[in-house]
């Protein structure tokens, strides 16, 4: 069953990708190569895809997915002026370091989308993470060191909503 | 007034790339390069592509291009965890006027408990 919905959503994807329709009439090899490569991505990667996948079908989840966007791309934004100011000044104010701050989320996709938006937002980088819900995060203006007030700046805004969507 | 939509989105979208590669050239270590790197290279090609969707309005090449789009932002961070990692796995050094290393600290009590027992 997990396999049939990887196959059927790759196969959708190689769709919009290639688009097999050329005036108006359907270009049978790209179908054919699409379908034999959306059986071997099926086939070999159903393992790894998250085990969570009944969170897409859920509206709740969804809803929050949509409210969680827009924060998201606001700190993404506020991430791209912070790295613009720090490379452009003369004198780079950078404070580099890395710390560690604890996470409660429990599921892969959590922690992934978590390590995922640490990354894409201000002066944090995710570097590693353990598996007792520790992650360690290279901060390129060292404001807290330990861990509690580490994980306060850095992850609470997120771990919010992403309790809200993953788990 | 797509296309002028478009333009400017293209024109933010080359300008944060630029200012990616510049923090690229200038910051002193591997970590915070990566940082300039993933933050502004994301961002900037993100705003490239939804131009590039905006001018060709509900045309194929938009969709694929909101496809590819999503693909970065899920990628391109997970790339630079892969980086960073493998990075201070094979030793790379920190720069070294930063404050605080937790991961090293740890990583080293864990080996010397090892020598130990």
């Amino acid at each position: 069953m997990r396999r049939l919905i990887y196959f059927v959503l790759s196969f959708v994807v190689w769709l919009i990708l290639t688009w097999p329709v050329v005036d108006g009439r359907i270009d049978v090899q790209v179908v054919i190569a699409g379908l034999a490569a959306s059986a071997v991505v099926a086939i070999l990667f159903h393992e790894m895809l998250p085990k969570e996948h009944h969170i897409f079908v859920s509206p709740i989840r969804i809803f929050w997915l949509v409210v969680y966007m827009p924060v998201f791309f606001y700190s993404v934004i506020a991430a791209n002026f912070d790295v613009m100011y720090r490379a452009l000044h003369p004198k780079m104010p950078i404070r580099p370091g890395i710390v560690k701050i604890k996470t409660k989320l429990k599921t892969d996709s959590g922690i992934t989308a978590l390590a995922n938006s640490i990354t894409l937002t201000p002066g944090t980088l995710t570097v590693d993470v353990t598996d007792d819900g520790y992650l360690y995060i290279h901060w390129i203006n060292v404001k807290a060191e330990d861990v509690e007030q580490a994980t306060k700046q850095i992850a609470e805004r997120f771990e919010w909503f992403i309790r809200k969507i993953f788990e | 007034m797509n296309d002028v939509i478009g333009y400017i989105l293209i024109s933010i979208g080359i300008l944060f790339n630029l200012f990616g590669c510049i923090g690229l050239v200038r910051f002193p270590d591997v970590y915070n390069r990566l940082q300039a790197a993933t933050k502004c290279v994301t961002l900037g090609t993100i705003l490239l592509l939804v131009g590039v969707a905006v001018i060709s309005a509900n045309g194929l090449m938009g969709a694929k291009a909101i496809v590819c789009a999503v693909f970065i932002l899920i990628t391109s961070p997970t790339a630079a965890h892969a980086i960073a990692k493998g990075a201070y796995a094979s030793g790379v050094p920190l720069w070294d006027k930063s404050v605080i290393d937790k991961y090293g600290e740890e990583k080293k009590d864990e080996t010397a408990k090892t020598q130990r027992a």
